[in-house]
């Protein structure tokens, strides 16, 4: 029996890795294959920001929010992903395919307005721009 | 022992031990810092959260924290300049700024932390004001309710539950303003691994955790404190009775009180509702035309007397018998059996010792010459190495349960558990030998065959210490571990790995309790056990020894006082002409001089018409005792059944005379815990209407039975026992208002003893006994394919008198289950929760499946707390030829659907 905060978040983590997200059985199994107990599980779990107990999209949208983007327009690509995606800011799309969320700064200001979807950055966006890629990821899929 | 280091405190020049933080410094020399995140009765590291404890050491920049900084020799520090007191007004500044300001009508106002430091640093509005959370308080449980608008996040409750208790039941979860304490999101409290032991409330400085039976109770100013002993396990924790109007409010541990330093169980916690409970017994009953009716004193006496005398006078002394009670005091248990003796003129004294640990009596008296546990409690966090066999310590005796987990997480050190169950133990053990039922002679043959094969015995103390080894060595010669296989059914190696362990500790403590003595060869087990003991070097040194938990909170007591039919008080035999002179001249009769009956032979004698009456305090047989039908039977074939308790229990309904007694809140006495330990019980409350004092009413009847027997109160009776009793002879009221005493203690300057045994054995040498594996009386065959065992679960106790008219205990636990594994429940067709038909040779009963692999296949588990799915009607009455004590964990039984 152990009680190491340590120790659970790297095998915890990595289990997000193959789920996408941590549903209750897998943490559950995790607190009994590594004899971690659950509510420490649960302590790391909801602590960091990095780990999602509620489903994820196979996506994930970071809209950039910073000083620039925001001059150069962010609030309308934001706009523009959430019309297209029936979604808001926070929000999953019910097929699972997108997460929509907004970061303070994605670090790449001359590309402003700048969104990423999962490692793929976009910069100077337009609302037909954001509208056009995500038509993009829909019929990829 | 550790260098000594000195320091200057507030000018006072401070001496610690090296090592000690500046806050322990403080505390030793009565220096008191401020400080919430860390309570120094837990015995924790600090977590060093709050930042309140900071002070100032000369020379060094800034403020330290006091709880985690240590002492280092020469420096001194300052704990109250008002640069501090600015930094600590800060600290408390900001926790009020999220914190709600209803002292007016909070239930920990006057005895919380926050409100204290508050007032002594004069803060009075906060400067920082936000937007507040303010969720509802969470009450998931019977007992616990949690409001998070008052938790100060300093992580108490989190530190007792995961290392005190090393339950790990909470944590903290979220982060930032949304920081809280809690279980795992999703899961209901009664599906966590929380216990309700409820020692997060008794641990939190705020209100934030709290019993939810105490709402609008009263505050700390208007509760009344008594200290007294558990009546529930035979651990002995000290408990504090709240009390208010004469009702008793609740029951908290005390900061490092007692053998629990102040922890508890949830039977501790909040085991008490019965105490106040409509149904307690407030007048004398007497049966009149079939029916129990009320009666006076007198005439209940009087009739009870009478009819004793009666009895007495047709058929001789011999055809009455007495149970005494194990959870009355020594004093109690005293008069009862001066009383069997001396005024009726029989032996035939018994008490539920018999049902229990009466194997453990007799077989630790044979191989050591005393039959009690052979160290103490505290011996645990000694241990090199913990073997424990037949004890659900963690659901059983709880406190002990989470000694031993905090030895095995801790200490790492190596836990050996031998179950047929899969207990909670099992989970923190290095090994874990699943034996079969009944197999236990052959397992523990087995690891001394190991240790004589490996030459891990201690050579020195077997040729010094111990006689007959020659005999042990040829009767373990057999139980190759290949052999114990075939027979335990545990595989070899893990045999050979537990040998090892427990053979290689400098001191290692074997554990038992009823899955070793409720057998035919109940006395053989204990015998094995002393010899894997002996033949290791394990006895009379600390952190070691042969340890009976024992089950009721004073059954160690009436043992010790003489409520056996075999010896008198001190466990002086009855057939020792000298022993039996000593009690003649003290007593003033002639005394007989035949060992009496016991419990189960006393009801034998009852169905064949031996026994014509039968005078019970305090014990339920028509539950507790083995072959329920016969038992009703043999009460019922009573001329005379006198029952003197605080409900009207199964067997107060069948009795002629019921005498309204007291329960342990309501009187003053003593009792003895598991490791010989003497500690005062005391009165918090009156008795209910006109119920008495148990030895009051025992020597009104002995008056009327033409003896004289009076006490001017329990601490006379104490001194009468100290002389009779060479291993009280030391114990005086005056002495244990100064503190426990464990026994032996033979005089008045004697300290008491911790452990057993330690330059010679109680009998000079420590005897070897061969013992054989024998198998249990009734196994399974075609027509009751399961082995049944019973014993006990974490929430109630024994025939649930008390802990089944407890909310607390009985909304957590209402009913009884039967533990069936999922192979056989899938092939019975039985769903969980589903109800079963068990059927034995003896009885059936009906009952839900509770769907487990803690059992194995073809093995079912019972508790017998239950009085409309009454265990004993199915278990055995077969005894243990040496000790008398029935086969409660084997019996056949067959399972088949219910009506």
């Amino acid at each position: 029996m152990c009680f190491s905060r340590s120790r659970s978040a790297s095998v915890t983590y990595q289990v997000q890795e193959c789920f996408g997200y941590l549903p209750p059985p897998a943490l559950k199994e995790i607190s009994q294959r590594t004899n971690i107990r659950l509510s420490r599980v649960y302590g790391v779990v909801t602590f960091y920001a990095q780990f999602y107990t509620e489903p994820r999209g196979r996506h994930t949208i970071r809209v950039c929010r910073g000083t620039a983007c925001h001059v150069k327009g962010a609030g309308r690509v934001l706009d523009a992903a959430c019309r297209e995606l029936g979604i808001t800011e926070g929000e999953t799309t019910p097929d699972l395919m997108f997460c929509l969320e907004t970061v303070a700064c994605l670090g790449t200001c001359f590309l402003a307005p700048v969104m990423m979807i999962d490692n793929q950055y976009f910069g100077r966006l337009t609302p037909q721009r954001v509208q056009s890629i995500l038509r993009d990821y829909q019929t990829k899929q | 022992m550790a260098d000594r280091i000195s320091l200057k405190i507030d000018a006072v020049e401070v001496t610690v031990p090296e090592g000690a933080t500046i806050l322990e410094a403080a505390l030793s020399a009565g220096i008191d810092i401020p400080h919430l995140c860390y309570d120094p009765q837990l015995g924790l590291p600090p977590t060093s959260s709050c930042r309140l404890c900071v002070v100032q050491i000369e020379g060094t920049p800034g403020l330290v924290a006091s709880c985690s900084h240590p002492a280092t020799s020469g420096i001194v520090v300052h704990t109250d300049t008002e640069e501090i007191r600015q930094t600590r007004r800060m600290v408390i500044e900001l926790l009020l700024s999220d914190h709600p300001h209803d002292c007016l009508t909070c239930e920990k106002s006057g005895d919380c932390d926050l409100q204290k430091y508050a007032y002594e640093l004069a803060v009075k509005e906060p400067e920082h004001v936000g937007e507040a959370v303010r969720p509802e308080p969470i009450q998931d449980g019977p007992a616990i309710i949690y409001d998070r608008s008052k938790c100060i996040l300093c992580g108490r409750c989190v530190e007792v539950c995961h290392n005190v208790e090393v339950t790990g039941a909470i944590d903290f979860l979220g982060r930032g303003f949304d920081t809280h304490i809690g279980l795992p999101p999703g899961l209901p409290r009664d599906q966590s691994v929380c216990t309700e032991c409820g020692n997060c409330i008794d641990v939190c400085p705020t209100g934030a955790l709290s019993f939810a039976g105490a709402e609008g109770a009263g505050r700390v100013w208007e509760l009344e404190r008594t200290v007294t002993i558990c009546p529930y396990c035979g651990v002995g924790c000290q408990i504090v009775l709240q009390t208010r109007n004469n009702r008793l409010v609740k029951i908290t541990g005390a900061p490092g009180l007692g053998v629990n330093h102040g922890r508890l169980c949830v039977k501790g916690h909040f085991g008490f509702d019965f105490i106040n409970h409509p149904e307690r017994l407030t007048q004398p009953l007497i049966r009149r035309n079939g029916e129990l009716t009320p009666a006076t004193w007198e005439e209940a006496l009087d009739f009870a007397a009478e009819r004793l005398a009666q009895v007495k006078a047709d058929f001789g002394p011999d055809a009455i018998g007495g149970l005494s009670s194990a959870k009355c005091t020594n004093e109690e248990n005293y008069v009862m059996q001066r009383f069997m003796r001396a005024a009726v003129g029989t032996n035939n004294i018994d008490h539920c010792a018999r049902l229990c640990h009466a194997s453990t009596v007799a077989g630790l008296a044979r191989a050591f010459g005393s039959g009690a546990m052979t160290n103490s409690i505290e011996d645990f966090e000694k241990a090199d190495a913990i073997f424990v066999i037949g004890s659900n310590t963690t659901e059983c005796h709880p406190v002990i349960g989470a000694a031993i987990k905090r030895a095995a997480v801790q200490r790492e050190v190596p836990l050996i558990v031998a179950d047929p169950r899969a207990i909670e133990l099992t989970e923190f053990a290095t090994v874990h030998l699943c034996q079969k039922h009944g197999t236990d002679v052959a397992l523990i043959n087995g690891l001394i065959h190991v240790i004589l094969q490996e030459g891990l015995e201690d050579k020195e103390f077997i040729a010094a210490r111990t006689e007959d080894f020659e005999q042990l060595q040829a009767a373990v010669a057999p139980y190759t571990p290949e052999f114990a296989e075939k027979i335990t059914g545990v595989p070899a190696e893990d045999i050979i790995r537990a040998a090892r362990l427990y053979a290689k500790a400098p001191a290692a403590s074997i554990v038992f309790a009823m899955g070793i003595t409720q057998h035919t060869t109940g006395t053989d087990n204990v015998l094995a056990l002393a010899n894997l003991a002996m033949v290791t070097g394990n006895v009379g040194k600390p952190g070691a020894g042969v340890n009976p938990l024992r089950g009721q909170n004073n059954v160690q007591g009436a043992c010790d006082l003489g409520a056996l039919s075999n010896v008198y008080p001190g466990y002086q035999k009855v057939d020792d002409e000298q022993a039996r002179a000593n009690f003649e001249a003290a007593w003033g009769v002639l005394l007989p001089a035949n060992v009496g009956l016991t419990v189960v032979e006393m009801i034998n004698a009852a169905a064949e018409g031996d026994l014509k009456a039968l005078y019970i305090i305090g014990e339920n047989p028509m539950l507790s005792d083995p072959d329920l039908s016969h038992v009703e039977e043999g009460l019922r074939n009573l001329e005379l059944l006198i029952v003197q308790d605080i409900f009207l229990t199964e067997t107060a309904q069948l009795a002629d005379v019921v005498l309204p007694a007291t329960g342990f809140a309501e009187k003053d006495g003593t009792f003895t815990n598991t490791e010989r330990r003497v500690q005062r019980v005391r009165q918090a409350l009156p008795p209910p209407g006109e119920a008495r004092l148990d030895w009051e009413i025992t020597c009104d009847l002995a008056r009327r039975l033409g003896y004289e027997m009076s006490y001017p109160d329990v601490a006379a009776i104490q001194d009468e026992i100290a002389q009779l009793t060479p291993i009280y002879g030391g114990i005086t009221y005056e002495r244990l208002e100064q503190g426990s005493l464990q026994w032996p203690c033979p005089d008045s300057t004697h300290p008491g003893t911790p452990f057993l045994h330690k330059d010679q054995f109680t009998r000079g040498r420590g005897k070897f006994h061969p013992v054989q594996f024998i198998p249990a009386q009734e196994l399974p065959d075609d027509d009751y394919p399961f082995v049944l065992s019973t014993g006990r679960i974490l929430q109630h106790f024994h025939t649930g008198t008390m802990s089944r008219r407890t909310k607390v205990l009985d909304e957590l636990v209402p009913v009884g289950a039967i533990e069936i594994h999922p192979d056989d429940a899938q092939e019975l067709g039985v769903g969980d929760g589903q109800p079963v038909k068990v059927i034995s040779r003896r009885g059936e009963i009906e009952i839900a499946a509770r769907v487990t692999d803690r059992v194995v296949p073809g093995t079912v588990f019972l508790a017998f707390h239950y009085r409309e799915a009454p265990a004993n009607r199915l278990t055995i009455a077969a005894l243990d030829p040496v000790a008398k004590i029935p086969e409660f964990k084997v019996c056949a039984v067959k399972i088949g659907p219910a009506d």
